[in-house]
């Protein structure tokens, strides 16, 4: 009778140890979200490289003094207040309470002048901002003045830009940094912090939270308001190989992939513990860029016998194929952003091939082949080529397309060579939306000659167009400023534009929270159990 | 023998120049500048004009080449143009998961492959012969990629008993190590199982024709003492010789297998490198892969002496 009392009571025992350990409250667990990006953070300097990836990087670690918000607003970030000046030519800036670079130093006025400084030197808009600038003053560690000459309405465009090159604040240490060298220091103030030593370039980069952040009270919108990081760590993962980054988030090893191709979209429709995010509603534009300087694209007649040859359509069924993930937009600047308009383009992108035909005749193209540069190794650009040799050949065009990898092609269109000589023509490419939104911004729409981007267009009346969007400083005369460049472009084509596209994110059921932005925002995700 | 060592090690100096040169000069010639791929999409010509210079491209292509093989000269491999570390770390952390790969593979290979020859050997003409001799040319013909897709789908996705991909290194713990390895080592063996047994198949019948494997058969020995003493011993060196070719194959093969199963291995540096024009990185790396394949060689080349006493040097 003892023994099977002791047993009992053994029993009893041991029962009530396995209630307590099973009611009793888990240990927190750290939440790592993995991610695939786009492509492997080689750079980490998001001033010396207008790449996406590293724009990305610079969002993570970095923070800005404006941002702009899911309706294209810019919002006050860093900035605790600012104010204008009665006459417009002083904007005062007085950074918020509690910021802190990533060592525990409070973050300066010091240190924003010197990161605007050095952010100027290599961004386009910021270069025009500063055209205007007579000054940049220091009035109290938060406090600081930006004089101008003259009146612009760029500097609030300019500082809460969302895309590449994004004026991202570094302690005056690190923004000292000559523009035209790497930095090494990256320490930042943003939401994460970077564990350079975990980064192991083509295989992951690390972030963790940063515990001294202080995000805004607002919630987040676009890429303004709080940045409230939900995740203790973010790993960017380098898997190069889409059907293996896409097989790693159907089997749970992945939580995140940016930009999985669209032919293997039907793949991830059909699991039920992935889901797809449309988080970036501007999306992207193709374009297909001429090098104005190499005949015959220096006649501005046989630059429009294209647009007038080309549809948008083609173009995106080819890429893209479903239209749930395509717009055909005949508008400069991206349908759905404050600058859409269709003036002017009427008798373009229809592809009317008798009257590009006309244009060549008129023009007097004597059947010089146009060297068109195929990229072949970047899916969502692939397939442009093919499409406008056969819509140029059909208006009357040879064309010579000459297939090579991206980064080849990078290298080729910095070439002013003539094409014969390994110089080039033609290329197609694709910029994201929120690089396009307005002629200062739109690197293509720079007519300045030499010191324009590759195709060196030269064009007084388009520069003069943007000279002049640049001064206004009435919001309501900005789209009239845009049209008119619009209408210019027709008549002086930089490039040719051809239609927007989406790509959504992908991502495990149980990541919540992501952000509509123009680029990836890892604040306010959050991931749930598996 | 010792002299015959440090004759070959020396050897290794002008081969490596060869292709120190070689590697050079095609890096410049081939099309592509690292100052516009670094720049990025939006960058104007005078921007990728100052990186150029930064990086030291717009000297002489002799000036460039004096400068880099007086680092090599002092050990230093310099720094890669993209990446802020030298070249020497980022070989550092990628050698690992390729020699951990390249070692199990071959280890699969041989340990399949050796008793899969003999076994067909010994049963040559039947149906175990035409099996083995079949999956041989299956093995030759599968595309890697393919093989790889196929166990990732089965045992990775559809099973769940393996990840389907990345690394994790040796320190981190042996079994998640192991377990990582598995798939990769499968899909890259299966042509080196294919190519090891075909060899030792024809060298096996080959001895097993010849005039002391009679004798000992004469004799009344065993099968299995005549196979493992007489026949065996003697098929050897052609075995080596293929497995050693094996090995230095497999560290230019493993480029695929490392894609596939996202390891960050030294291939995928050298292909992340080229496609960047990382010419630090790639020059190193070719370098590296052009020691080791001699080292092999020469590996091998000893090895014969203690299979076969008569080979001497």
């Amino acid at each position: 009778m003892t023994f099977i009392r002791r047993i009992a009571a053994a029993w009893l025992a041991v029962s009530l140890l396995w209630c307590l350990i099973e009611t009793a409250p888990p240990a927190r667990a750290e939440t790592t979200l993995k991610a695939v990006m786009h492509s492997d953070l080689k750079i980490v300097d998001p001033i010396w490289t207008t790449a996406y990836i590293v724009r990305n990087h610079g969002y993570m670690i970095y923070d800005t003094l404006f941002a702009t918000d899911a309706k294209g607003d810019i919002k006050p970030q860093m900035v605790g207040k600012y104010d204008v000046s009665a006459d417009k030519l002083t904007y005062t800036m007085t950074l918020r309470d509690g910021l802190l670079w990533h060592d525990g130093k409070p973050v300066t006025a010091e240190d924003c002048v010197a990161s605007i400084k050095r952010w100027a030197q290599k961004d386009t808009m910021g270069q025009k901002m500063m055209s205007f600038v007579k000054d940049l003053v220091v009035v109290d560690p938060k406090t600081f003045k930006i004089v101008l000459k003259e009146q612009t309405g760029l500097v609030l465009p300019a500082l809460g830009k969302p895309s590449s090159n994004v004026p991202f604040m570094m302690p005056k240490r690190v923004a000292d940094t000559p523009a035209s060298e790497q930095i090494s220091d990256f320490t930042g103030s943003g939401p994460f912090v970077f564990k350079k030593d975990e980064w192991k370039p083509g295989d992951k980069a690390v972030y963790v939270k940063n515990p001294q952040y202080k995000p805004r009270s607002e919630p987040a919108s676009g890429l303004a308001g709080g940045k409230v990081v939900k995740v203790d760590r973010v790993e960017w993962r380098a898997i190069s190989d889409h059907q293996t980054a896409i097989n790693a988030l159907l089997a749970g090893e992945i939580d995140y992939i940016e930009t999985p191709p669209h032919d293997l979209l039907p793949v991830l429709k059909k699991d039920a513990n992935v889901k797809l995010v449309d988080s970036n509603p501007l999306g992207n534009q193709y374009v297909f860029r001429y090098n104005t300087l190499a005949k015959p694209f220096d006649n501005a007649k046989i630059r429009q016998a294209v647009m007038v040859a080309f549809n948008q359509k083609d173009f995106l069924e080819a890429v893209v194929g479903d239209p749930a993930y395509y717009k055909v937009c005949k508008a400069l600047f991206p349908c759905g952003s404050p600058n859409e308009s269709f003036k002017g383009m009427d008798g373009f992108l229809d592809s009317n091939f008798e009257k590009a035909k006309a244009l060549l005749k008129e023009a007097g193209y004597d059947g010089t082949p146009i060297v068109l540069m195929h990229s072949t190794d970047l899916a969502v650009l692939t397939n442009l080529a093919p499409v406008a040799k056969n819509l140029m050949e059909k208006a009357g065009f040879k064309v010579d397309m000459q297939s090579m990898d991206w980064q080849t092609l990078v290298s080729r269109r910095a070439k002013k060579d003539p094409p014969a000589q390994g110089g080039w023509h033609a290329f197609l490419t694709s910029w994201v939306a929120a690089d396009i939104l307005n002629p200062i911004g739109a690197g293509f729409i720079n007519a300045s000659c030499d010191t324009a981007m590759f195709g060196w267009p030269c064009d007084k009346e388009l520069e003069s167009l943007r000279d002049q969007y640049a001064r206004e400083t009435n919001p309501a005369k900005l789209k009239g400023i845009a049209e008119a460049v619009q209408v210019r472009e027709t008549q002086y084509p930089t490039h040719v534009w051809l239609g927007q596209w989406y790509g959504p994110v992908a991502t495990r059921k149980n990541v919540t929270g992501i952000i509509a932005a123009p680029a990836p925002a890892f604040w306010g995700i959050e991931k749930t159990g598996r | 023998m010792l002299g015959y060592i440090v004759r070959r090690i020396f050897a290794t100096i002008p081969v490596v120049t060869v292709v120190a040169v070689l590697v050079f000069l095609l890096l410049r010639f081939t099309g592509g500048d690292p100052a516009a791929i670094i720049a990025g999409d939006s960058a104007t010509t005078q921007q990728v004009a100052e990186i150029r210079v930064k990086l030291g491209l717009e000297r002489p292509i002799v000036e460039q080449f004096v400068i880099w093989i007086g680092r090599i000269a002092r050990g230093d491999f310099g720094e890669s143009f993209f990446f802020k570390k030298t070249v020497a770390e980022l070989i550092r952390d990628r050698l690992e998961p390729t020699a951990a790969l390249a070692v199990c593979t071959i280890l699969l290979a041989v340990s399949i492959a050796v008793p899969l020859g003999v076994v067909a050997a010994a049963w040559r003409g039947t149906w175990i012969d035409r099996l083995v001799m079949g999956f041989c040319v299956l093995g030759f013909s599968v595309p890697v990629f393919v093989i790889g897709y196929a166990l990732i789908y089965f045992f990775a996705i559809e099973l769940a008993w393996l990840p389907v991909q990345g690394y994790q290194r040796i320190s981190e713990g042996f079994g998640g190590f192991l377990e990582r390895l598995i798939l990769p080592s499968v899909t890259l063996a299966v042509i080196y199982v294919a190519l090891i047994a075909r060899i030792t198949r024809t060298s096996v019948l080959e001895v097993m024709g010849a005039d002391h494997v009679r004798t000992a058969r004469a004799k009344g020995l065993g099968a299995i003492t005549i196979l493992l003493r007489h026949v065996l011993r003697n098929a050897a060196v052609p075995i080596v010789t293929v497995i050693g070719l094996g090995v230095a194959l497999l560290i230019g093969g493993v480029v695929v297998t490392e894609s596939v199963y996202g390891i960050p291995g030294l291939g995928r540096l050298t292909v992340d490198a080229v496609l960047a024009r990382d010419y630090p990185t790639v020059q190193a790396v070719i370098l590296l892969f052009s020691v080791v394949y001699v080292m092999i060689n020469l590996l091998v080349d000893l090895t014969y002496t203690f299979l076969d006493p008569r080979i001497r040097y």
